[in-house]
């Protein structure tokens, strides 16, 4: 290309598309300063941000390089993961400068993607390299442990033809193939069945391998126990720890075919990607395999260095510094790992990750009862409620964030001037509602208080049974699924009656409840429907538990009855069996994952979607998390399988037409922790919070209960029992 | 925590017969500026306890020349209005604490967010 000509094609035609991109490329260096802190300037140097170049759009180094080298000879490309920009800096300014001119609004087509590059000069480049993470400790990694012919051989010698054969415990599982030798793995319990040897032992072909393994002194006795996984593109495995009381010390892992990152994380939070080349051994022993977990992460690109061709000794092979960085496309992998079975209990200096010194992971915790009395009660709730949203707070929060319709209805029908207090207001949603009400909220936890604050609402932290506002000062109340989460009738009542106190004469008060009945005028509510559609294979799976400790409970008077019993855990998005239960909670950890995977998150990406269609690509340095995880991961981490896919769908519609907020626990339903302990010890935290459903009848009942209120009328809202009480005008003495 | 809010605010610890109005000891306070509308200011003041917010004004030292009763025809009065929007909408105390008048019970006061929780004792 002649750029002078090019010039003067331009110079014509600087219009309406050369301002628009103007435009955007300052839009785009605004967006870099506010949230990246990233300055630009006017004046040309040798250095250029490049928005929306980066590993976070989908952008290789290569694809990005190219481009850029068509305008001069460049000096450093520098690419931090998950960014949606990168750093060039060219040898000359001119370069620079003519970058600048040609690129900016110039497309690149990446993959499936197209993203729309803008440039800004910067005086510097933040190239701050990150402190180089060791490998854990006890963790080699062996490159080129395998010739080619080997590997060749290896993968042949897996024969994969027959579906599901009882001689090698061949299984298809839900994100990968696997295949046992020796002795098959459980699932669901995650050991072996010590006694029970497959007809298969370890094949012949391995045997070279494994003896150069013991001569080499990474293992010193020969493993007897050999998985093989096949991972697709696109697949992966969920973070775990290998039971310590099924296997010895040392796991040998031999990856072969496709390369692919695997992630160790530390429960301290330390996390360490490692790349497993094709061919390469990898040996866990000591730290890094007792008390590291480790997993892959099911996406179709990691982020790797890149592989200079010039220094390849240079490249560590595993992710040590951040800047020089891009991206790798899976391919098939097939990892051949072998184990030890271990005969005698574990034990490892690492107790808390240690099933044979007690660690409670392979056993789920029992269950608690019902209370018995108060301070039984407070306790239960504490653990089982106040705890478990300040723990999911954030996750819950971007879960709910629609208004459901009935609630809005009852906040828009206040006079202006109003004094609402919302008692339990969760993450605020109701506060901003109407614009007219002075309203203000409390909540038990100081976590979704925090978000409360931050979105501007005033609220403070007390509980529903002790609210610290005067008495007969507010207009109205709601208590949007509060009430359900206490433990015994005397305290479900005291909430009511704190309600009432905090009325004016003439008040009304607006009370939502988890209704025991999800089926209602033969309509099934959004939180069985979403079941249904999204798992139908989950459809009617009562766990053991709950069979064995609880009766069906046939009317209110039987329920009051049964306070012996444990408490089960229900499985989400069935109907309920009983009135007293725990509701499990999947949290969905950004951190864990490295990005965003709540609701939220993917509902942004939603809505980045549409704006790319229709403002083009604008960089955003917000949502590029996200981005990549849409690019990049398209599918569902196992341990999220059921969360992830349908969680999005479901938590949208949920939040915006199921009234049960707090209820509708929208994840999870594969994964039923009682009959399951840890599948595929997944340690996705599943926390469990107490409920009590209410019957048809019983929150009236409960309200009746109450002097000085009137039930001004009781309905059901999707799976809720709802009331609107009215408090006397004139006080009865 | 805004003064509004704080004019709602009272102490149930176990006991105390008079728990209103809470004392403020603030160690930092900010002036956040928000849009004045007169008609919401006038729907508001019926609402307050007026001797409560003087008293938190005080303690604040932002009572300027607000009067001690609340004055006539205030709907009228846009200057006085806008006395009272910043007082109870503008003022925020963020970190400090509120102090219960008969227990002498202080509840924290983080990041603007009042703490009320009792202790199962307290309650």
């Amino acid at each position: 290309m002649d750029p002078s000509v090019e010039n003067n094609v331009r110079a014509v035609r600087r219009s309406k598309e050369e301002k628009k991109v103007l435009k955007r490329q300052i839009k785009a260096s605004h967006t870099l300063l506010k949230h990246e802190g990233i300055s630009t300037t006017s004046q040309p140097t040798k250095s250029l941000v490049v928005a929306n170049g980066g590993l976070g759009n989908g952008v290789s180094r290569e694809e990005l390089s190219a481009v850029l080298k068509e305008m001069g000879e460049l000096e450093t490309l520098i690419m931090h993961p998950h960014k949606p920009y990168a750093f060039v800096t060219y040898r000359s300014e001119e370069c620079a400068r003519k970058a600048h001119v040609h690129l900016n609004g110039e497309k690149l087509q990446c993959g499936g993607n197209s993203v729309t590059l803008y440039l800004s000069f910067v005086d510097s480049v933040t190239c701050e390299e990150e402190a180089s993470v060791p490998l854990p400790e006890g963790l080699v990694l062996v490159e080129d442990f395998v010739s080619p012919e080997e590997e060749a051989q290896l993968l042949a010698a897996i024969d994969w033809s027959s579906a599901n054969d009882d001689i090698t415990a061949q299984k298809a599982l839900k994100h990968r193939r696997v295949k046992h030798y020796g002795f098959e793995f459980r699932y669901d319990n995650n050991n072996v069945d010590k006694d029970k040897p497959l007809p298969a032992g370890i094949p012949q072909e391995c045997l070279p391998a494994l003896e150069l393994c013991v001569r080499n002194k990474h293992i010193n006795i020969m493993p007897d126990q050999l998985t093989v996984n096949q991972y697709e593109s696109g697949q992966g495995i969920p973070p775990h720890v290998d039971t310590h009381s099924a296997f010895e010390d040392t796991i040998m892992s031999l990856s072969l075919g496709a390369q692919t990152v695997m992630e160790f994380r530390h429960p301290d939070g330390r996390l360490v990607p490692v790349v497993l080349p094709g061919r390469s051994l990898l040996v866990m022993k000591g730290e890094s395999r007792y008390l590291w977990t480790h997993g892959i992460t099911p996406r179709k690109f990691d982020t790797v260095p890149a592989c200079d061709p010039q220094s390849p000794a240079l490249t560590p092979p595993d992710v040590r510094t951040h800047s020089n960085l891009t991206l790798s496309k899976r391919g098939t992998r097939t990892s051949l790992t072998f184990r030890k079975i271990r005969h005698e209990p574990c034990r490892c200096a690492f107790p808390s990750a240690c099933d044979s010194q007690g660690a409670p992971s392979t056993s789920p915790p029992s269950p608690p009862s019902l209370p018995r009395c108060h301070d039984d009660a407070a306790q239960l709730e504490e653990e089982y409620v106040h705890r478990v949203y300040d723990a999911i707070a954030s996750h819950f929060s971007s879960t709910r964030h629609s208004p459901w319709p009935q609630v809005c209805h009852f906040l828009s029908s206040l006079p202006p001037g109003s004094v609402l207090a919302d008692v339990g207001c969760g993450n605020g949603k109701y506060l901003g509602v109407s614009t007219e009400v002075i309203a203000v909220g409390c909540d038990r936890s100081s976590a979704l208080i925090q978000i409360c604050a931050e979105r501007g609402f005033q609220a403070f932290v007390s509980d529903a049974l002790s609210v610290p506002l005067r008495s007969a000062t507010c207009d109205a109340c709601i208590s949007i699924a509060v009430i359900h989460h206490f433990s015994t009738q005397e305290r479900r009542l005291a909430a009511v009656r704190e309600l009432v106190r905090l009325l004016k004469p003439g008040g009304r008060a607006l009370i939502y409840v988890w209704a025991f009945e999800q089926e209602y005028n033969k309509q099934r509510s959004k939180y069985l429907k979403e079941q249904n559609k999204e798992h139908p294979e989950n459809h009617s799976p009562i766990n053991k538990a709950s069979e064995d400790s609880h009766r069906p409970v046939d009317n209110i008077q039987d329920v009051s009855k049964v306070t012996d019993g444990k408490l089960s855990v229900h499985t989400n998005r069935t109907s309920f069996n009983t009135q007293d239960l725990l509701v499990p909670w999947h949290l969905k950890e950004g951190k864990r994952q490295g990005e965003e995977e709540s609701g939220e998150g993917v509902k942004k990406e939603k809505r980045k979607e549409k704006s790319k269609k229709s403002s083009g690509n604008s960089c955003s340095a917000d949502s590029s998390s996200s981005s990549t995880r849409s690019d990049c991961n398209p599918d569902p981490c196992p341990g999220f399988d059921s969360n992830m896919t349908p969680g999005s769908v479901q938590e949208t519609s949920d939040a915006t037409h199921s009234p049960d907020s707090k209820p509708s626990p929208s994840d999870d339903s594969a994964h039923n922790t009682t009959s399951a302990p840890k599948s595929e010890s997944s340690p996705v935290p599943v926390f469990h919070r107490y409920y009590h459903v209410f019957q048809q009848g019983e929150l009236e009942l409960l309200c009746g209960q109450v002097a000085g209120v009137k039930v001004q009328s009781s309905y059901h809202d999707q799976g809720n029992w709802c009331v609107i009480l009215e408090k006397d005008s004139i006080e009865m003495n | 925590m805004k003064l509004l809010t704080h004019n709602m605010l009272t102490s149930h610890v176990k006991g105390v017969t008079k728990g209103y109005p809470l004392l403020i000891k603030a160690t930092e306070v900010k002036m956040n500026e928000v849009e004045f509308n007169p008609q919401f200011v006038s729907r508001m003041i019926p609402k307050l306890e007026w001797s409560a917010l003087v008293q938190a004004a005080d303690e604040l030292g932002q009572r300027q020349d607000l009067p001690g009763e609340l004055v006539p025809d205030y709907e009228k009065n846009e200057d006085f209005l806008k006395k009272v929007h910043r007082l109870l909408l503008e003022v925020e105390v963020i970190e400090g604490c509120l102090q219960c008048p008969e227990s002498g019970r202080e509840f924290p006061i983080s990041r603007g967010i009042p703490n009320m929780l009792l202790s199962e004792d307290e309650a």
